[in-house]
């Protein structure tokens, strides 16, 4: 597999906090047949502190199992986690509890991740009932509580409420709270926005913002919404049937992607362009993304990529990156070049593809 | 898909571009609640015309859902449209009684709904489902019927109809379900076409997809679209025109174009200031403080007036009435923006 897509020294000289290599995860699936689902496979990533690593991609791709078997709700199947050197899932007793505690989860339903019967500050409090020597005394439990509800913009007096009283941008304000209750070092943001209107988004896209510069947090962000990970992310993940296929800096990824995948996720996504000036091709691409329980030979995307040759079905494209930007790998055999980029003048014209919109009237 | 449109989806010859298929004035929408009535759509007026697409947008529970229900005839028992009429191509169907409605609405009006697997029936297969709409208006057999389901399947871009007419809705992926809702919609050749929330649930490369459908068929049958989002990008990419709602108010009409490029009211403004894109990372977004005031305790004076920036006490006395506002655009807002204002820029 690709060292350009995940070698951490090449990134940052110390170890990184969060180093995954090589994770697999299987799911069995009751059933006649091949009835092997591959999830996740040989995932590569890592995450430094304080950063934050977006993770795009459609539908049943694997993101969310990711971010499950991160949090060691899945156990997988191959494959390291490494966080700060130590591998979470040879962790026993209290040392894994203490692990737990640097890793925490936000949820994307505000409206049904959160416990009907409790109220806010007890949901909030929780965690402290496992790990009860952070905060041991009840005035300690208030205060921190207090103070919690404050940091993510709650008024302290709501704690007596429960999660129905308050809005869905307040529930997901109660849910970064909680995830925040012990002090993490990581948050795995599973579409923490989707189900907010847009204007509560903004709030609380500040808020993790705010947050992640006061307190120095990582995150991994998943999100479907390009313009909310654009946004949020200093590096980007581009997940397909399970793979990684691209990753690299916000910027590189985004304004000069290399996998067709990639180009073809940007395209396909509206854009506000107020001003109307720049005409945009579109590259749509046809049909749907394959079953993972009969994922194609070879390159995964070949069956929806207007650049796939016989190569493709037969070999499993590495993660190659270009001598200029040696930080941003694609696993592709046939990389988006500038030309293929810039034809943006004059059509790309896939084979299976369809222009889609001359100039927009 | 030229040969199909000649048996499927004619383009309508009674049809000329840019007319107005449908004119909705002054529709009230109350729903009775335990809390008492509640005003969901008040004083809503916009029209659609053949060829193009009118966006309705906004956020959850502005009201823009229930406008297109009631526009179809669809409202829940509760609800009721208590004033206004609704126009469609010259005859007021709130004026109709049910069955006359649905004779003469039926044909003539689809609707595409956000979820296609619970506005399908998962015990009759997607065949039977198609074929209602020419055995109940077009009087055909059910064989008939079925060869129409499958010109029909293929129309909209399914691959395999004659294989696929006798499956389920659960065999059928998000994107195709969305195809066999927008092709009952289509079956009868409408003149308007509701789409609420039509890719919501989609993957942006399926929206693409469903998307380009919908432009072709719009294309190709001078079809009124009126599409009902609450994504700004959307509207930006596939409308011709947008009536922006808040709190069960039209606050701004007006092309696209223009409301996007110099919008007039606040809340506008603070929509398109909430997108992330073109921000740099890290940088703050000018979010609206807030959230929309629920139902029952919408202020008297200005719907918007809880979170406007520039709110002033005449807001809080009397409601802006939609006014037009420069060539085309109208605007619900005493103090309608200019071009110029600068006032939003340090909020």
């Amino acid at each position: 597999m690709s060292d350009a897509i995940s070698t951490p020294s090449a990134v940052a000289p110390t170890v990184p906090l969060l180093d995954v290599r090589g994770l697999t995860k299987n799911f069995h699936v009751p059933g006649r047949g091949n009835n092997v689902l591959c999830a996740l496979d040989r995932i590569d990533l890592h995450v430094g502190r304080g950063e934050t690593l977006g993770l795009v991609g459609e539908s049943g791709c694997g993101k969310s199992t990711l971010a499950r078997t991160l949090l060691m709700l899945e156990q997988p199947d191959e494959g390291t986690i490494r966080f700060e050197g130590t591998d979470p899932f040879g962790l026993k007793g209290k040392q894994l509890l203490a692990w737990r505690r640097r890793v925490q989860m936000v949820f994307q339903d505000p409206f049904a991740s959160l416990n009907a019967r409790m109220t806010a500050g007890e949901i909030i409090s929780e965690p402290w009932a496992t790990h009860t020597d952070l905060y041991p005394t009840k005035k300690a439990r208030a205060a921190r509580l207090n103070e919690l509800m404050e940091i993510v913009g709650l008024r302290a007096s709501d704690a007596g409420k429960s999660p129905q009283e308050f809005s869905g941008g307040q529930r997901q304000r109660i849910g970064i709270a909680r995830a925040l209750a012990l002090n993490p070092d990581v948050i795995v943001l599973d579409e923490p926005v989707s189900a907010l209107d847009l204007s509560v988004q903004a709030q609380v896209l500040n808020l993790l913002n705010d947050l992640q510069k006061r307190l120095g947090v990582a995150y991994i962000f998943i999100s479907h919404d390009l313009s909310v990970v654009r946004h949020v992310a200093d590096r980007v993940a581009v997940m397909y049937l399970g793979r990684i296929v691209e990753t690299g800096t916000t910027e590189q990824v985004f304004d000069r992607p290399r996998h067709p995948y990639t180009a073809a996720l940007m395209s396909a996504s509206p854009h506000l362009d107020v001003t109307g000036a720049t005409p945009r091709n579109r590259i749509v691409l046809e049909g749907e993304m394959p079953s993972p329980l009969d994922p194609p030979s070879g390159c995964r995307f070949r069956t929806r990529c207007w650049k796939a040759e016989d190569v493709c079905a037969t070999t499993a494209p590495s993660g190659s990156s270009s001598a200029a930007e040696p930080l941003h790998a694609a696993e592709c055999h046939f990389p988006m070049t500038t030309e293929d980029l810039k034809s943006a003048g004059s059509p790309i014209k896939p084979k299976n593809a369809v222009n889609l919109l001359a100039p927009l009237q | 898909m030229s040969t199909h449109t000649q048996s499927v989806s004619t383009a309508r010859e009674d049809l000329t571009e840019n007319e107005v298929v449908l004119r909705v004035t002054g529709l009230d929408v109350d729903i009775r609640t335990p809390k008492g009535v509640l005003r969901a759509v008040n004083n809503v007026s916009f029209e659609a015309r053949a060829g193009r697409t009118l966006a309705l947008l906004g956020e959850s529970g502005c009201g823009k859902s229930m406008t297109a229900k009631a526009v179809a005839g669809l409202l829940d028992p509760v609800a009721d449209v208590t004033g206004g009429t609704v126009v469609l191509n010259g005859t007021d169907l709130a004026a109709l009684s049910p069955k006359q409605r649905l004779k003469y609405a039926g044909p003539e009006l689809g609707i595409v709904f956000q979820d296609a697997l619970t506005a399908l029936n998962p015990v009759y297969t997607v065949g039977t489902q198609l074929s209602e709409a020419f055995r109940i208006h077009q009087k055909l057999s059910a064989k008939a019927a079925k060869v129409k389901a499958i010109e029909l399947m293929r129309h909209v871009g399914i691959p395999e109809p004659e294989s696929r007419v006798d499956s389920f809705p659960h065999q059928f992926s998000g994107g195709m379900r969305q195809r066999i809702l927008i092709a009952m919609a289509v079956a009868l050749n409408p003149r308007l076409l509701i789409a609420d929330e039509p890719t919501t649930a989609l993957d942006v490369t399926v929206q693409a997809q469903i998307m380009k459908l919908l432009r072709d068929l719009r294309t190709e049958s001078h079809l009124a679209v009126v599409l009902i989002t609450h994504d700004l990008a959307l509207v930006a990419e596939e409308a011709d025109t947008v009536a922006v709602m808040y709190a069960g108010n039209v606050v701004e009409t007006g092309p696209v174009r223009e409301v996007f490029g110099s919008p007039k009211h606040p809340y506008t403004r603070g929509l398109l200031d909430s997108v992330p894109a073109d921000v740099g990372r890290g940088a703050d977004l000018n979010s609206i403080a807030g959230s929309p005031p629920e139902l029952h305790r919408i202020p008297e004076g200005c719907v918007y007036q809880s979170r406007c920036p520039v709110v002033q006490d005449v807001c809080r006395a009397i409601r802006p009435a939609l006014e037009a506002e420069g060539a085309g655009r109208t605007v619900a807002c005493h103090f309608a923006l200019t071009t110029a204002s600068k006032e939003l820029d340090h909020v």
